[in-house]
């Protein structure tokens, strides 16, 4: 019989609580590379590994980081706790409600599981500069916005330096909705990015502003209605706060009075929430399959106990759906060469050259392949529009009325600078034929 | 003006605010079935997977769950199960992972049992408190027979999972009927606008809808609901196809060509909405209805066909939608219309001519269940509700016919009786995880057959001290049940494929034992969510759940659900 580590690390008493994680790192297997030598060294290296979490899946991905034997755990949250948390975050209780998320959760983990130690920041992740994402082996991340997710994917593109291995961050990230979800491991620059993902997550149309001032026909038309016009109309110097069960309960009574008058029936109060605050469906199970499988691949990637998704030429992205049977498509995601975060070409934008600068800001938003709110747009030799500051605002709002053939020629390229993104984006605005 | 807001009438109470995330997936209804159940996960081995599915139960607020471990704490607990403290060393594993599981949900009951599995089982009615069963390998199989065999005849669905190093399966065993009403299909699917079968108050509502359509001002005639707009041009179209709708695509494309034409482009706006939704509707809002077989497989089904004074009222409802079906060539119409570009009154006109229709269906499909009822001379009548919840959902219901799942029995082999044909075919899938099924397969009986001190006590874990040769073991045990089952099915399967298959096996075994028995805490965490979202779909009787076998690999990332 060949020498076991893991039967002889049973004399080591402090290492007998890892027994079976120990097995798997102490044995090769059939799918490791040959010349990969589990023991000790593996066992040492994870515990070594500094690994940064953070996002509405936290607490499942806390729990899953230490008990795959990380040590060095750093988590960033803004949010508090709120009572709508407690069906699926279960390091929360009742009496946590209103507390820092990030701090009750890093101290719950770490009583609960000894030796480990998590360090919580309670903020944004981009009060974080370079320096800060720099010290940090991998990112595994489940966050609920896609702003976000974009913002952290940009900054390990950017801290990537060929000179320096030690600078390639990869990138695991998992997301859900109700039974359904995914989990995706990017190596920055070497594998397609977010970014270069971003249309598969198409944000919803938003519905045009003419049909919930003049034709609402659905509840939540009136309740966009109540959301956007009323509000504005009758109650502009109070902020709109959408965790103040008054100002839902004010929206829901003013879109209920709406539908009445259009005969629209099925107006609720917890339909005027999800309309309102944009609920998306959330339960224990989903989370709790999506971020297991973003801690499998970190566990993967920082012992090489297997192969792990998001090798070049290999698998990069799992997608989930529970709803019907259970069902994942795994698959190899390919990276763009017009990427604006990860690529070097402008990305060509198709657009119609008789709409006006404003129409085409307006219809980035909505854009899958954009997605950008509030943009910033030159060409190489002159400003199109600035959101800011206010004197270079006012000197290019007249060209949100021109037409876009009056400032760019067909196939121009143009930058595209958003608040929310540190990166400028390249696009090259084609004109429809 | 603001005023003040008045006091909050539809204000959610705390159990809806605490719940809100998920009522918005399974409703009140879904809920209170949650509540009412009650738990027994039989917990062994690691025994974290069992304790992850209950995180995810008790979280969303089962009513009740018991744990039977009889295990007693010890060292390696610690370094993998999450419901588990240091102070606890030396307790019963049961006692403790229960106290904390109850933590996360002060609305949940829990309750542990520390008596062995071979006695617990052997008392009458042992099974009868729970609604449903978790048990987790390893486990001697002749209890897990006995048990599985138990929770047969009182109908508890049971769920056998197994979850060791990278890999996991759970196989559930559903009643031999297991109808589902409420399957949630994708909203995009469900639209059923029955346009190539007007009944006549939609097309009179058309006729004054497109009244001088050519003739209407700009802001009319962008306004045309697109629905009215397509039976209009149907109606243009028949004029000079003999009576005939668009019959292929080629016909279709031609039809969409002609709606095309009827937008203007001289308003205001260079195009209409609601053209354009009329233009992008014609591929596939013009099919004839046609009945999903899985629906006609309820139709078909001897309990259906055969009501008696004690069917339950699911068949009652089914067979009266069947003659429904029958009488009139369409199930009954499901009443909803999706958003489309209309003035706000012509739009609420439309929603009330289908809601009108669909009202009408209900009621002859209700008055044949009433005379059924009669017919069988049964007591107690079908609830109104769940008749129309059955109409709005006729299209999209499904039954699942639950069946034992394999219980190795020493000496005896694998059956895969009418799956063997299947399971074979699977055999050189590559996208199919039947042989690392095979490979659990081939662990029980390892299990079963070896005792750890070799006097017939504690079953013996393959890998749990010299992996190399076990695995030869293992591997020895798969390749048998990979030729019984090419024999059983009476085929062959020729090289390389046999022998790659063959190897493929003898990886994922070496895979197995490679983790001696040892639970991986994220493969158990993902497969407890696997496990607890099918749970929840057993108990609420809503979504479709995996029928009967799932499998994952966590090398791979990669899932199977197969039926055997
Ligand atoms: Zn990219």
């Amino acid at each position: 019989m060949a020498a076991d580590p893991a039967h002889m690390n049973g004399a080591d008493p402090q290492r007998l609580r890892w027994k079976y994680l120990d097995k798997i790192l102490s044995r090769p297997g059939p799918f490791t590379d040959p010349d990969w030598e589990p023991g000790e060294a593996v066992i040492e290296g994870l515990s070594r590994a500094k690994i940064f979490g953070a996002g509405g899946l936290g607490c499942e991905i806390l729990k899953n980081l230490a008990l795959s034997g990380f040590k060095d755990i750093h988590v960033i949250d803004m949010d508090t706790i709120d009572v709508s948390n407690l069906n699926r975050q279960f390091l929360f209780r009742h009496a946590d409600v209103g507390k820092y998320k990030a701090d009750v959760a890093a101290r719950f983990v770490e009583k609960r599981v000894k030796g480990v130690k998590i360090t919580p920041y309670c903020g944004k992740i981009q009060d974080k500069d370079d320096d800060y994402y720099m010290q940090f082996a991998m990112v595994v991340c489940g966050l609920d916005s896609i702003e976000a997710r974009r913002w952290i994917n940009a900054t390990l593109v950017g801290l990537f330096n060929e000179e320096d291995p030690d600078s390639l961050k990869p990138l695991i990230d998992g997301g859900t909705e109700g039974f359904k979800g995914q989990a995706r491991v990017v190596f920055p620059t070497m594998t397609s990015c977010i970014e270069c993902q971003l249309d598969m997550h198409a944000p919803r149309a938003a519905v045009p502003l003419c049909t919930l001032a003049t034709i609402p026909r659905q509840p939540q038309h009136c309740i966009e209605w109540a959301h956007i016009i009323a509000w504005e109309e009758e109650r502009k110097d109070i902020t709109l706060d959408t965790d103040d069960p008054e100002h839902i309960t004010w929206l829901f009574q003013k879109a209920l009075k709406r539908a009445q008058e259009f005969n629209i029936s099925g107006v609720t109060y917890s339909m005027t929430q999800g309309v309102v605050k944009n609920i998306i469906p959330a339960i224990a199970s989903t989370n709790a399959i999506v971020a297991a499988s973003c801690c499998n691949e970190a566990f993967k990637l920082a012992t090489n106990s297997n192969p792990f998704l998001g090798i070049p030429e290999t698998d990069n992205y799992m997608m989930y759906t529970g709803d019907e049977s259970v069902y994942t498509y795994t698959f190899q995601h390919m990276k763009k060469p017009d990427c604006p975060v990860c690529g070097n070409l402008a990305k060509n934008l198709e657009v119609d050259s008789k709409s006006t600068l404003q129409e085409f800001i307006d219809s980035l938003a909505e854009r899958p392949e954009a997605q950008l709110k509030k943009p910033t747009i030159r060409t190489e030799a002159k400003s199109l529009y600035y959101q800011s500051p206010p004197a270079l605002e006012e000197q290019t709002r007249p060209n949100l009325s021109k037409t876009l053939s009056e400032l760019v020629s067909d196939g121009e390229e143009v930058a595209i600078q958003d608040p929310a993104f540190q990166i400028a984006f390249k696009f090259k605005l084609v004109f429809k034929k | 003006m603001t005023g003040t807001t008045p006091p909050i009438l539809h204000g959610p109470t705390s159990k809806e605010k605490k719940y809100d995330r998920q009522l918005r997936l399974w409703a009140a209804s879904g809920q209170a079935a949650l509540e009412e159940s009650h738990i027994l996960l039989i917990n062994s081995g690691p025994g974290v997977v069992g304790v992850e599915t209950l995180k995810n139960l008790v979280l969303p607020g089962i009513g009740n769950f018991t744990i039977l471990d009889s295990t007693i704490v010890s060292e390696e607990d610690l370094g993998v199960n999450f419901f588990l403290e240091e102070e606890q060393l030396g307790g019963f594993r049961a006692e403790h992972t229960c106290n904390l599981l109850k933590e996360l949900n002060p609305d949940v009951q829990g309750s542990y049992i520390t008596e062995p599995i071979e006695s617990f089982i052997l008392k009458a009615d042992a099974l009868k408190p729970y609604t449903l069963i978790l048990v987790t390998a390893p486990i001697a199989q002749e209890l897990l027979s006995k048990l599985s065999a138990n929770a047969e005849t009182a109908a508890i669905p049971t769920f056998y999972i197994h979850c060791t190093g990278f890999y996991s399966h759970f196989s559930i065993h559903l009643p031999p009927a297991f109808p589902i009403v409420d399957t949630h299909p994708d909203p995009e699917t469900t639209t059923d606008l029955r346009l190539l079968a007007p009944w006549p108050e939609l097309s009179q509502y058309t006729a004054e809808k497109t009244k001088g359509l050519t003739e209407m001002n700009h802001h009319d005639h962008g306004h045309v609901p697109y629905l009215c707009l397509l039976l209009y041009y149907l109606e243009e179209w028949k004029k000079t196809h003999d009576g005939k709708v668009p019959q292929n695509y080629k016909e279709k494309t031609a039809f969409r060509q002609t709606v095309a034409q009827g937008a203007r482009s001289d308003n205001a706006e260079g195009g209409e909405e609601n053209y354009d939704e009329a233009v992008a509707a014609v591929l596939k809002s013009l099919n004839p209805a046609e009945v999903k077989s899985s629906v006609k497989e309820v139709f078909n089904a001897p309990e259906c066909k055969l009501l008696t004074a004690d069917s339950p009222d699911f068949w009652l409802i089914a067979n009266a939608i069947w003659t429904f079906y029958v009488a009139h060539d369409a199930l009954p119409l499901p009443g909803s219309v999706p958003d489309m570009k209309a003035q706000s009154a012509d739009y609420v006109q439309l929603q009330n001519v289908y809601k009108s229709k669909a009202r009408s269906d209900l009621a002859e499909v209700l008055q044949r269940v009433r005379e059924l009822e009669k017919k069988l001379g049964r007591t107690k009548a079908a609830e109104e509700k769940e008749v129309e919840l059955f109409c709005k959902n006729a299209a999209h219901i499904k039954l699942v016919r639950g069946r034992p799942f394999h219980v190795v029995q020493s000496g005896k082999g694998v059956k895969w009786e009418d799956r063997a044909k299947a399971a074979v075919q699977g055999l050189t899938n590559p996208d199919s995880l039947i042989l690392i099924y095979i490979a659990f397969l081939a662990f029980d009986i390892f299990t079963s057959t070896h005792s750890a001190d070799a006097l017939g006590g504690a079953a013996k874990i393959p890998g749990e001290i010299d992996a190399e040769a076990d695995t030869e073991k293992v591997t020895g045990i798969a390749f048998k049940i990979i030729d019984d089952l090419i024999k059983e099915a009476g085929t062959v399967v020729e090289d390389p494929d046999y022998s790659e298959a063959k190897s493929k096996a003898g990886e994922f075994v070496q895979e197995i034992v490679r983790a001696g028995g040892a639970e991986l805490h994220n493969i158990a965490a993902l497969t407890g969510g696997l496990v607890s979202q099918e749970v929840i779909k057993a108990i609420t009787k809503q979504y479709v759940p995996v029928d009967n076998t799932c499998i994952f690999d966590g090398v791979r990332s990669k899932t199977s659900v197969l039926r055997f």
